[in-house]
């Protein structure tokens, strides 16, 4: 049912082959094997057991597993030019305290380079909250910038050439409310929908799944989602309707393998729940993007993917009946690992950034994140946020990597890294369908208690030294630490508030009135609630209101029990 | 029968990073305790009702949004205002001149990024002694 | 130790007092059944609800919508759930309250987890002592949460008036596995998660399995649908849970339950008493002395258990 993908070009030859390259190997490789007793301590970060060498394999079916690049299944990458066309976006996530704040920082960052903006959102606005309710309390402007109404939205891009620049915003629950935030903002300022770029996150399944910022359940969650497919398929175009996630359920402790797998599986439900709606994936899928994690093991995130290009063309193609060759492409942003970052010795982050970045890179991402060195300590500071985006610039402009295209293709390790990948990930394929789908096994905890799982195995291996964390658990110092924190306007909170209660006294009552009642017949019946959404916003009403009367029509999600 | 140790693991604020919290409760259960998980979102008043109900012998708050500045030390003015005997303490990311200012209030000790949970399950099991 | 003190507290509605009480109670202090004495006397007869199932049908959910009509009603509640101990490490994770968060900042509710532990035998003993406690303190209704039978062993019957069993729709094993240990239990069956599919198959399936007992003695267990999350069919249910209450409360059925309630108890409490005596006044080395004659034939161990007995009673 739900996930019995067909599985051409992972069956049993392939198999056998490797078990014969295995033999050959082991007996090549005996000397090395006698010389490698460091090997015992290190595993990769899905705990797979590699060997010491990898050969070539003479039954490797290129064509079918590879193809050039810009050729169907992808493996080698979505462009047949690559970086030499185009490099990636350069695109750090950020915000903090007011919408004007932000407005600044985002204007340094574009003036030392950045070619794509990405907006984070304080807690309060990530649930639907506007700066003043009760549940905000002391998450004001904290790790992202808090975004009640239009107003703020428009406070937020002031002075941004929307139609040159595109905009990530990580955003979930209240997604379509943000966005028609967004949009409506842009049109003020004379920007037509049809030639705004960006991309929302929108990707709720991973909220139940890892990331927990969740508001509605997952059926009128759901809804929601496929509301903006299908009000971008119409009226975006050029927007990335979604940003299947698989990077928050990676910083929750999955494995790689465990991330590959579950974001896909996440990203087969968004196009069958869309065709459930009645519309064509051919052109709707072209709007779905992806997200994953850059984590420490080198080549085990290249494989990833690799994998993920792989898997995802044939499914689209194969199990989804899709023709739209851009259907089947994967475009994914990266962001370096959080979670990796230490908060000892913090300028070794620096460090991690640049492999992991690498990584991305060679792995063919669209888009990339770096991480500043202090996030493991607070919220980054401007000229640490600078170094993190220097470090992509040096890869882009020093290292020589985007000169060639997919440099790693043919690696005899890699490649067999992306088939075992690919190989464990349809494995869960099949536990995902035991459950039910995905739906069923986020009911049922299957990946919840699946990360927890992966996450406390991880940190055991820390705390036994298996895993070896540079200035963590081996080579530490006691230096003091020397890192500056930045500090947010102590009075920052209380502005906001002004603001926010300044527009309610002012707005158009009667308008706004109207706009909420439309808004709540609409999520009572079954049209399209983007339009009632963006009415609502334009009329002044805030986030935590339209979220308000969604909550009242919806009902809440409470977390599931999983420990 | 041996007294039990009951800690209560705490997620103050809308941060739902749970990650380090789950990990720290098992590992106090594998440590012979008994633990109590508050779930996310919990307002300091929750907090320190479930504790007064549950009886626990410490509070484990976890933050990683910078919410600590203000809800640690809501916390503690409950549980002082209450009078309850407990032992607190707090893990997340909390920068190092915070510090000072949260044990100040009444937090035993502050646990960030990269604290091995060892030294966690033996920094309740030297301070909560007293009970076996 | 004397903790009479916490017993009046708890008499006087002193939840701090309450909440430590409880756990001088699970921890078998020295002084616990003097302290019990008192809360005894100071019980008001508070309705007691029984919820169980196997893990994951929503029992938690369950406890939480069902409080929140209690409290809708204006009447204080007292929730105990217990959750299984590991008998490897004797740690838990008591995560119930998980489910129940809105609930905790609320003056009218007291919420206790409780770990399962093991030892000596004691927990449906210490379960029901924490009811008269939470009785004691003023909580009209009580509601307690357990894991189905086999696992923390619970006899719920034998301190709740009514006892729902929820089990959700599946693959079969959950009415297997009620059919195993749970069938004698339950004053109404509840297949929770009903937007889920099969859940019509699961509920008939329980109703055939019903059809089989002959005389129910006035009151056949209903079998009900419904959907904790969303809110659907939970009226129903506390129609039904009332209307067991009622029939439950006619008094010669009511000093029947009681009557076989106590006199479980009891029994329970002796059994506990001559194990505490056996545990500490019989010498180990006639005890070591005597298992050793049963390992070497010498001594079968009725008669062993004979000649410990002897000594208990005496």
């Amino acid at each position: 049912m739900a996930l019995s993908l067909k599985k051409k070009g992972r069956g049993n030859p392939s198999r056998a082959t490797r078990r014969n390259a295995t033999r050959t190997k082991k007996a090549a490789a005996t000397e090395i094997v006698e010389t490698a007793d460091r090997k015992a301590g290190y595993k990769n970060q899905s705990w797979m057991d590699t060997d010491t060498v990898y050969l070539p394999n003479a039954e490797f079916a290129y064509d079918d597993k590879l193809g050039l690049p810009g050729e169907y299944p992808f493996t080698r990458g979505i462009h047949s030019n690559m970086y030499l066309g185009r490099l990636w976006t350069m695109r750090q996530f950020a915000g903090f305290g007011s919408a004007s704040e932000t407005n600044e920082r985002f204007k340094y960052l574009l003036s030392h380079g950045e070619t794509g903006l990405s907006v984070a959102f304080d807690y309060p606005t990530l649930y639907g909250y506007d700066t003043d309710d009760p549940h905000s309390e002391g998450e004001y402007g904290k790790c992202g910038v808090a975004v009640s109404s239009m107003e703020d939205m428009t406070a937020l891009f002031n002075g941004i050439p929307l139609d040159r620049v595109s905009t990530s915003m990580t955003i979930n629950g209240p997604a379509s409310i943000i966005w028609a935030m967004y949009l409506g903002a842009a049109e003020s300022r004379g920007f037509h929908k049809s030639m705004l770029r960006g991309t929302i996150q929108n990707d709720v399944l991973k909220e139940y799944i890892a990331q927990k910022s969740f508001i509605f359940p997952p059926a009128p969650s759901m809804r929601l989602v496929i509301d903006t497919f299908e009000y971008g398929m119409r009226n975006v175009p050029r927007w990335n309707t979604i940003s299947i996630s698989g990077y928050h359920i990676r910083e929750a402790g999955s494995t790689a393998v465990q991330e590959l797998a579950f974001t896909l599986a996440d990203g087969f439900e968004y196009v069958r729940q869309g065709m459930e709606r009645g519309m064509d994936p051919n052109l709707f899928v072209p709007q779905l993007s992806f997200f994953f994690n850059a984590h420490n093991d080198f080549f085990e995130e290249i494989a990833k993917y690799r994998a993920a290009r792989r898997i995802w063309a044939r499914e689209m193609k194969e199990t989804f009946g899709l023709t739209n060759e851009r259907a089947l492409k994967l475009r994914f942003h990266t962001q370096t690992a959080g979670c990796t970052l230490t908060a000892e010795q913090p300028e070794n982050n620096i460090v991690r950034v640049t492999m992991q970045a690498m990584a991305a890179v060679l792995g063919g991402t669209q888009s990339l994140h770096t991480n500043s060195l202090d996030e493991a300590l607070a919220l980054p500071t401007e000229k640490a946020v600078r170094t993190a985006l220097r470090t992509q610039q040096v890869i882009a402009y020093e290292s020589g990597i985007p000169n060639v295209v997919d440099p790693l293709g043919g690696s005899y390790y890699l490649e067999w890294l992306t088939d075992e990948m690919e190989e464990r990930a349809y494995r869960i394929f099949d536990e995902i369908a035991l459950y039910g789908g995905v739906i069923g096994a986020i009911e049922k905890g299957y990946f919840q208690k699946a990360i927890t799982e992966s996450a406390y195995r991880y940190q055991k291996d820390v705390d036994r030294r298996e895993r070896i964390i540079v200035g963590v658990n081996e080579f530490t110092t006691d230096e003091p630490l020397d890192i500056p924190i930045l500090r947010l306007d102590p009075k920052g909170r209380d502005k906001q508030i002004a603001r926010l209660r300044k527009l309610r006294r002012t707005r158009d009552r009667a308008k706004y009135d109207a706009a909420l009642d439309r808004l709540r017949k609409t999520a009572e019946g079954e049209s399209n609630t983007m339009p009632a959404i963006l009415d609502a916003v334009k009329a002044n009403a805030t986030l935590g209101e339209v979220t308000g009367v969604l909550r009242e029509v919806f009902g809440e999600y409470r977390e599931q029990r999983i420990i | 029968m041996a007294r039990k140790i009951r800690v209560l693991i705490a997620k103050p604020g809308l941060d739902g990073h749970d990650r380090g919290a789950k990990v720290v409760a098992r590992a106090l259960r594998d440590a012979g305790m008994e633990v109590i998980y508050t779930g996310l979102h919990q307002s300091p008043e929750m907090i320190v009702q479930t504790a007064m109900q549950e009886d626990v012998d410490a509070i484990g708050l976890s933050s990683l949004s910078g919410a600590h500045d203000v809800l640690f030390p809501r916390v503690m003015e409950l549980v002082h205002k209450n009078k309850m005997k407990v032992l607190v303490t707090a893990g997340g990311i909390i920068p190092e001149e915070d510090v000072p200012t949260l044990k100040k209030c009444g937090i035993a000790a502050v646990f960030g990024p990269g604290t091995p949970i060892e030294d966690i399950v033996k920094f309740h099991k030297e301070r909560l002694k007293a009970k076996h | 130790m004397n903790y009479s003190t916490l017993a009046k507290g708890t008499l006087k509605g002193d939840r701090k007092a309450a909440a430590r009480l409880i756990s001088v109670v699970e921890d078998e202090e020295e002084g616990y059944r003097e302290a019990m004495k008192i809360v005894f006397c100071g019980t008001r007869g508070a309705g007691v609800l029984g919820i169980t199932g196997a893990p994951g049908v929503g029992k938690s959910t369950l406890v939480f919508e069902i409080a929140k009509s209690f409290r809708k009603a204006g009447k204080s509640v007292g929730i105990v759930a217990v959750d299984p101990t590991s008998p490897l490490t004797g740690g838990a994770i008591l995560g119930d309250r998980i489910r129940m968060t809105d609930l905790s900042a609320d003056p009218g509710v007291f919420i206790r987890s409780m770990g399962s532990r093991g030892g000596t035998g004691g927990l449906s003993l210490q379960t029901s002592n924490v009811i008269r406690i939470l009785d004691a303190l003023g909580c009209d209704e009580i509601i307690v949460e357990t894991v189905g039978a086999g696992q923390t062993q619970v006899d719920i019957m034998g301190m709740a008036d009514t006892v729902v069993v929820v089990t959700m729709p599946g693959t079969g094993d959950e009415v297997q596995s009620i059919k195993a240990g749970l069938l004698e239990i339950a004053d109404l069956y509840l297949v929770n998660k009903m937007d889920l599919p099969g859940a019509m198959n699961t509920a008939s399936d329980l109703k055939s399995m019903l059809d089989l007992v002959d005389d129910w003695k006035g009151w056949k267990p209903p079998v009900l649908l419904a959907s904790a999350s969303t809110g659907r069919g939970l009226d129903q249910m506390l129609e039904f849970i009332g209307r067991h209450r009622a029939w439950i409360s006619q008094p010669e059925r009511f000093l029947e339950r009681r009557s076989r309630q106590a006199r479980k108890e009891i029994y329970d409490l002796v059994t506990m008493e001559v194990h505490r005596m056996i545990e500490s006044k019989f010498p180990s080395v006639k005890l070591d002395a005597i298992v050793r004659d049963v390992v070497q034939g010498k001594l079968s161990p009725y008669e062993a258990a004979e000649k410990v007995a002897a000594f208990a009673i005496r």
